[in-house]
């Protein structure tokens, strides 16, 4: 310290160490590790339970697209697949409306409808996914089937991603239905995300002469840009692991197909399906071999978003250093 | 500089530099003011640039400023001073209608730059604030390179030109007093800037899209007193070319740059004329009291 004569009682407050501070730091070290644990069980037990199979099929598990328990020849890549591209046509679909939304919200919106659709979005997010599920099978499929798909087809239909009859079921119809369940998440991240950005950027931008629209585009967004990914990542992550509305929806055919008409499978779908008749112990143990892919996935996805979020960070920290 | 002294009471303006407003009104509007007086009484008498009359301003139902008037001259620093809550953030912010961005705040009476009220409904405020430019107490640079900063308000008016675009941030960053220390960096992000250059570089941003007013709302209470000192010398010659308007705390400040300065007190304007007169031989017992620190 500096030309101040220390007192007692300074010293005392940043020396002394209580009793209770003690315990109740060791206490809450508890939890953390509560959590390592419970990761940490899970990959391990994971991998115990589907040893057989990774011993059976190898790496080659990842690659191959046979899945055929009869033969018990068994191989991830449709459902890998069928993940991914799930997701991604989901997050495409997703992020400009909830983006639009967010804007909308923070931005635009007077008192009494941001209100009322806030609280609608969060609504939104609390609805279980079986009934998702549900209502994509009963609302959203036949209109898809009959309305939707055929008009894509019809003017799309020179990409490969539109060709095909139009069952209703497939992957169109689960990444439009996961659409929906993480447009919330993305829209009530990225409408905090953007009211977090100090007034003061918002008010010199438009004290350049900005209009609204370019204040939003070049200064709102440029600072909100690490959270809204934030949102968007957590969404992605949602949308990897949703079991019920997708298996509900997808129409669950083991197949690499690159139009979205035509069902496919998830990595969560097959699982959900197939465990209650998955008899013998190389099924089984590919089930779960499913499963430890699925985690892998996500970890991977979640380690590339972190990296992503990092470099923008990095790039932010000299500023929020000051 | 001769500056008469009857600067209080009615009179709103320092001295005798009443605007030359065209007589012809149209819509009961002056159609043109003119800058152009002799040239021998110009030297003597600057020109109001910025009218303000009869302003009220309203936070909700809180009166922020009540019946403030006054002319700030074309090409000088005006300082405008008082305690805090006075009003003179307010009233700066009124310049360039920034107080537009503010739920619930309601304005009364006129603002009139160079024969304009900015306050009609037909006044295009994207077109204001590009000739009004403004600098905020802390320094904004946005999360970009230094010379994107700069090309900012540039871009936004569609100019896409490099070379134009090079020459109009060269002369800006220059004018702010910060190329020299820049140029070999105009890529590096503005962010890594020190607290006084990024403050120069947001004058320097201000002054790219060539306004005519600068407004400063206390430019300086976050630097330290060596960017202080460069921050004032600047703005000493800005005004040269630039009808500047300075917020300050700092008394000091206000004598060492401003050429005019306005007292305010609780949402008042008491005193307004020559910076000299208002600190040597202040009219109101107000503005006395304010300077001698007995409140503030």
């Amino acid at each position: 310290m500096g030309p101040f004569p220390r007192s007692k009682n300074m010293e005392k407050f940043g020396q002394r160490k209580d009793a209770v501070d003690i315990v109740f730091q060791r206490t809450m070290l508890v939890f953390p590790l509560l959590v390592l644990l419970i990761v940490g069980g899970i990959f391990v037990q994971l991998l115990l339970s589907s040893w057989i199979s990774i011993k059976e099929f190898g790496p080659a598990f990842l690659v191959t697209s046979t899945w055929d328990p009869v033969a018990e020849k068994f191989g991830a890549l449709p459902f890998i697949f069928g993940t991914i591209v799930s997701s991604l046509v989901a997050l495409l679909l997703a992020v400009p409306i909830g983006l639009g939304t967010a804007i909308y919200l923070a931005e635009y919106a007077p008192q009494w409808p941001r209100r009322i659709i806030s609280s609608l979005v969060d609504l939104l997010a609390a609805i279980p996914s079986v009934i998702y599920g549900l209502w994509g099978i009963f609302v959203l499929v036949p209109v898809m089937r009959s309305h939707v798909q055929p008009f894509l087809g019809k003017y799309l239909g020179f990409l490969p991603f539109f060709q095909g009859p139009a069952y209703g079921i497939g992957m169109f119809s689960a990444s439009v239905i996961l659409a929906i369940m993480i447009i919330p998440f993305i829209i009530s991240i990225s409408r905090e995300v953007i009211l977090a950005v100090p007034h003061v950027y918002k008010e010199a931008a438009y004290a350049m002469g900005a209009t609204r629209w370019e204040a939003i585009c070049t200064i709102i967004l440029s600072y909100g840009k690490a959270g809204i990914l934030g949102g968007i990542i957590l969404a992605m992550g949602r949308a990897i692991g949703e079991t019920m509305a997708v298996t509900m929806a997808i129409g669950n055919n083991v197949k690499i197909s690159a139009s979205l008409f035509s069902p496919a499978y998830t990595l969560a779908s097959v699982i959900a399906n197939e465990f209650a008749e998955a008899t013998s112990k190389l099924y089984l143990a590919s089930l779960t071999h499913i499963g430890l892919v699925l985690f892998l996935v996500s970890i991977v996805v979640n380690i590339l978003a972190w990296l992503l979020l990092w470099r923008i960070n990095e790039r932010q920290k000299i500023f929020q250093g000051r | 500089m001769n500056l008469n002294d009857q600067t209080i009471g009615n009179d709103i303006l320092p001295g005798d530099i009443r605007p030359h407003i065209n007589t012809e009104l149209q819509n009961g509007k002056p159609l043109f003011v003119s800058h152009r007086k002799p040239l021998e009484e110009s030297l003597e008498n600057p020109i109001p640039q910025i009218m303000v009359k009869e302003l009220n301003f309203y936070y909700g139902r809180q009166k922020a400023l009540s019946k403030v008037s006054l002319g700030i001259p074309a090409k000088k620093a005006t300082a405008l001073i008082g305690p805090s809550g006075c009003g003179k953030s307010t009233l700066l912010r009124t310049f360039s209608r920034m107080n537009d961005l503010i739920a619930n705040a309601r304005i009364e009476g006129t603002v009139t730059i160079d024969g304009r009220n900015i306050y009609d409904r037909d006044t295009d405020v994207v077109e204001l604030r590009r000739r009004v430019g403004m600098v905020f107490q802390k320094s904004t640079p946005f999360p970009k390179s230094i010379y994107d900063n700069v090309a900012y308000g540039l871009r936004i008016v569609g100019i896409r030109d490099k070379k134009t675009l090079d020459q109009i941030v060269e002369k800006s960053l220059r004018q702010a007093v910060l190329w020299e220390e820049v140029k070999d960096n105009l890529g590096k992000s503005a962010l890594a800037l020190s607290g006084g250059q990024q403050q120069r570089l947001c004058i320097a941003r201000a002054l790219a899209v060539g306004p005519e007013i600068l407004l400063m709302d206390e430019p300086c209470s976050a630097l330290d007193p060596n960017a202080t000192a460069r921050i004032e010398e600047l703005i000493f010659e800005l005004k040269d070319d630039y009808t500047v308007v300075i917020v300050t705390h700092n008394m000091q400040q206000a004598v060492r740059v401003s050429d005019f300065t306005a007292f305010l007190y609780l949402g008042e304007l008491i005193e307004f004329g020559s910076t000299q007169k208002i600190f040597t031989v202040p009219k109101d017992r107000r503005t006395e009291a304010y300077l001698t620190g007995k409140f503030g």
